[in-house]
């Protein structure tokens, strides 16, 4: 029997406690969003180079990238010569760039970086759940028919809360009986915790037994194959008719603090990864590419010199990408701050001049019509300092 | 005796053997005697290495080992010759065999409490195997830096770990060079366009993992500062250019000429230039400080006790370790003497790791493949010395929790439930191993189960058993 028919029975069966308030029927949207994480704070400056900055060589040194071998943006910028495709996407007017951005995080703790990315507050652990799931409320979805998937075993901290979410990662282990499942969904039916978590894995499971091979991926990626695997997957979940809508991808390695390269080497490696996963997504959603918008961020950005062991520490502000058939694309979104020493934050870093949260509730706001009222209130609170930006979405 | 007592102290053996422990052995429970006493007396005199380890090459002769067959690889392509060993192949195997080691000590160890706090103070110091060369020494790192101190002062361990040429390489130290330093100095003046210098990774994560904690009031200044201090610890043999070539290749190796000279102040206060004292000594003042004292309180309260921990068992191991200056074992004893710790019998979701142990042990079974044990971890998510950051895997419920995540032990519970079939009736081991813990609903639901093995996967997958 498939995951899917067994879903059904184990739904009426279950004494699952509802979960509080969030049995709303899910909003007809044909919107996909999906945000990809990377971990570990990425150099903005090598993402997107500001050739065009008079300072941009000199300050960079070794790690500047030439002008000749960028994917030419505009006068200014640049990216990087590993991103394809993505820059193809940019003449097509489906991807942009938001450069010099910074959640409202300004110490240089990863950690409690992507905590505040991830949380949508304005400081470290001001709120315990992340601002996508408190942005699911209005979006409607319910426990056995998410709106949002993790893809990952675990959830990450911006999808954490009340609102009920899946997860999915590829597995290598045998399948386990429907007689097994269906007796260890009475065994949870007391226990909250892990009858919730049950149900929402039975959902991304049977959409993953739809699809031929998402379940049987019996080889593990490697870390190059990594974010085009999981690409392909997102897109699949995204597609199915009752999947979720909204996908969040994580990709780690991005703290480049010795022997970074620059328009070859371990972080140029680690973009044409990136690059061939967001063409994957791309390629795979098919006609639902139309209406995606997909956002890379980080928790923040790596310092503007490069240090003594030809990499760059911690920084500040970076670079965002967005792309998507819904992406009002082909420009670089930036209140440059410029990169003489008097401009750079704390004489060290690109300072930050927009910040991500109005990224953030631009997404929310035009492309998945969550109201701004609610978003002001509920999801990025103590922000109104950072309003949505105009002209990133098509209308 | 009465029977609340014999309640009681049933409930408190199940506390000491699967939260304080790794997970109960069919057996443990019955001969484990009283839980306080068990517990400390694993504290009692050096730690031990166990057999499992003996065999293992140092991380000095790893080091060497990885870098030859390197050496020799490079060589072999430029010569168009035959490559004899692949460097990858190398340091798979030596990364499997440490892993292997790891948890077969961990399924089979009498002293399971000293084994938890291996696991828990190697995480709390992390090294990830996913930077070269790094999974060929995360395991001898563990058995080296930490093992020999659980039972020891805290600045004892933190020192043996920042000086270990695992923690020195994956934080980068070695490539750390003083702007004034001898080396400094002179390589700097033939570059214009870039100074050799500092690489602040190691600094910062001493202060913000390992010592102070994040909001333990040191400034961007402090790690600067700190960065320099500790400039010069490195690793001994020469380097990928094959330069700086003295000290005794794959250990720690001082060395003055990359190190930053003069005095410098860390935390408002002035450490004089004596070279490698300057940095052990901010360390020593680093862990008496009141800031490490609550950090590492929490954490082990965390770990030992309850995801959310009393506040008032918080501030109690942390007045022990200002008492004591962080005499570890008296810290171990607070916690022992806490009432806190003893009140909830199912009080943490384990870890993936916590879980596949305690599977083994329960089992006591563990694949005769290393690469069988690194994958079944890899697939619930939690791969062998690679928690992918210096901050170490997470500790909470809520970090673990992920839907799929839990699917996974489903799939894991079920794939080895198959070796145990018809050899284990799971009623009788879940008494064993669960004893209070094991629920009236559980119990029944696996006496109904179609098959042994359907019972054993449901006794596995059970909430009595994923929670410790």
């Amino acid at each position: 029997m498939k995951r899917r028919d067994f879903l059904k029975r184990a739904g009426a069966g279950m004494a699952v406690a509802a979960m509080p308030g969030l049995s709303l029927a899910r909003t007809d949207t044909d919107a996909r969003f999906v945000l990809v994480i990377l971990r570990g704070a990425v150099d903005g400056l090598a993402m997107c180079a500001p050739y065009g900055d008079r300072n941009y060589a000199g300050l960079r040194g070794e790690l500047a990238l030439d002008g000749s071998s960028l994917g030419k943006l505009d006068g200014i910028f640049g990216l990087h010569p590993a991103f394809k495709t993505l820059h193809q996407s940019y003449e097509q007017r489906e991807a942009l760039v938001v450069h010099a951005v910074a959640s409202p995080y300004r110490e240089r703790s990863h950690f409690d970086g992507q905590d505040v990315l991830e949380n949508g507050g304005a400081n470290v652990g001001r709120l315990r759940d992340g601002w996508l799931n408190r942005a699911l409320v209005p979006l409607g979805g319910s426990l056995g028919n998410e709106t949002a998937i993790a893809m990952a075993q675990n959830t990450p901290l911006v999808l954490r809360g009340d609102a009920s979410v899946t997860s999915w990662a590829p597995s290598q282990l045998p399948d386990t009986s429907d007689s097994t499942i269906d007796r260890l969904a009475d065994l949870y039916a007391d226990d909250e915790f892990f009858a919730i978590r049950l149900q929402q894995a039975l959902k991304s499971q049977s959409i993953a037994d739809s699809v031929d091979g998402m379940n049987e991926q019996r080889r593990r990626p490697n870390d190059a194959q990594f974010v085009r695997t999981m690409m392909s997957s997102t897109a699949n979940f995204l597609k199915a008719d009752d999947g979720p809508r909204i996908a969040v991808v994580e990709a780690g390695g991005w703290d480049t603090h010795a022997n970074q390269g620059a328009a070859t080497g371990q972080l140029a490696n680690r973009f044409t990864a990136l690059d061939a996963g967001l063409d994957e997504l791309k390629r795979q959603l098919g006609d639902a590419w139309s209406n995606t918008v997909v956002a890379v961020v980080t928790e923040f950005g790596r310092t503007a010199r490069v240090n003594g062991t030809r990499g760059t520490d911690h920084g500040t502000a970076t670079a965002a990408v967005l792309v998507g058939g819904a992406i009002n694309g082909g420009k670089v979104v930036s209140d440059w701050p410029g990169l003489r020493n008097g401009d750079l934050y704390e004489g060290r870093d690109l300072a930050a001049t927009t910040d991500l949260r109005s990224v953030f509730k631009t997404i929310l706001t035009e492309h998945l019509d969550v109201d701004a009222a609610y978003v002001e209130r509920e999801v990025f609170p103590d922000s109104s300092s950072a309003r949505a930006l105009d002209g990133l979405i098509l209308t | 005796m009465g029977v609340k007592e014999a309640c009681v102290l049933s409930r408190e053996t199940v506390i000491a053997a699967n939260r304080f422990g790794l997970g109960a052995r069919p057996g443990d429970l019955e001969k484990l005697g009283e839980p306080r006493r068990w517990l400390k007396m694993q504290l009692d005199g050096p730690s031990r290495t166990p057999a499992e380890f003996r065999d293992l090459p140092t991380s000095a002769e790893a080091i060497v080992d990885v870098q030859s067959v390197r050496r020799m690889q490079r060589e072999a392509k430029q010569n168009g010759d035959d490559i004899v060993e692949k460097f990858g192949r190398v340091v798979r195997r030596n990364y499997v065999e440490q892993a292997l080691a790891r948890y077969r000590v961990a399924a089979s160890t009498e002293h399971p409490f000293h084994e938890r706090l291996v696991h828990f103070w190697a995480n709390h110091f992390a090294v990830s195997a996913d930077k070269q060369p790094l999974p060929a020494i995360a395991g001898l790192y563990e058995n080296e830096a930490v093992r020999p101190h659980i039972a020891g002062k805290f600045e004892d361990m933190l020192i043996a770990v920042e000086q270990h040429p695992a923690m020195i390489m994956y934080l980068d130290n070695q490539r750390s060079i003083g702007p004034n330093s001898r080396a400094g100095k002179r390589a700097n003046r033939f570059r214009s366009d870039q100074e050799f210098g500092l690489n602040e990774n190691l600094a910062r994560e001493i202060l913000e993992l390992h010592t102070l904690g994040v909001d333990g009031g040191y400034t961007q200044d402090d790690v600067t500062t700190f960065a320099k201090v500790i400039t010069g610890w490195s690793i001994g043999g020469a380097n990928e250019r094959g330069r700086f070539a003295q000290g005794e290749p794959g250990t720690f190796e001082y060395r003055d000429i990359i190190h930053e000279p003069g005095r410098h102040t860390v935390l408002g206060k002035t450490y004089a230039d004596n070279g490698l004292k300057q940095g052990e000594a901010v360390l020593r003042d680093l862990a008496r400080h009141p800031s490490t004292a609550r950090h590492l309180a929490m954490k082990l309260a965390r770990h030992f006790v309850a995801d959310e921990p009393p506040a008032s068992l918080v501030d109690r191991l942390a007045a022990v370790y200002l008492d004591s200056d962080g005499d570890m074992p008296k810290v171990y004893e607070a916690l022992i003497d806490s009432d806190e710790a003893w009140l909830d019998v199912r009080s943490k979701y384990k870890s993936p790791h916590d879980y596949v142990v305690s599977t083994y042990r329960a089992l006591d079974h563990v694949p005769e493949n290393g690469r069988q044990v690194v994958g079944g971890l890899d697939i619930l998510g939690q791969v062998p010395y690679r928690p992918g950051s210096p901050a170490g895997w997470p500790d909470t419920a809520e970090q673990w929790g992920g839907a799929d995540a839990l699917y996974k032990r489903i799939e894991f519970a079920n794939t080895v439930s198959r070796l145990t079939a018809g050899r284990v009736n799971p009623v009788d081991l879940g008494d064993a191993v669960l004893g209070d813990s094991f629920g009236a609903n559980t119990r029944r639901s696996i006496a109904r189960a179609e098959s042994q093995k359907q019972g054993m996967t449901l006794l596995l997958a059970s909430p009595d058993f994923q929670r410790r």
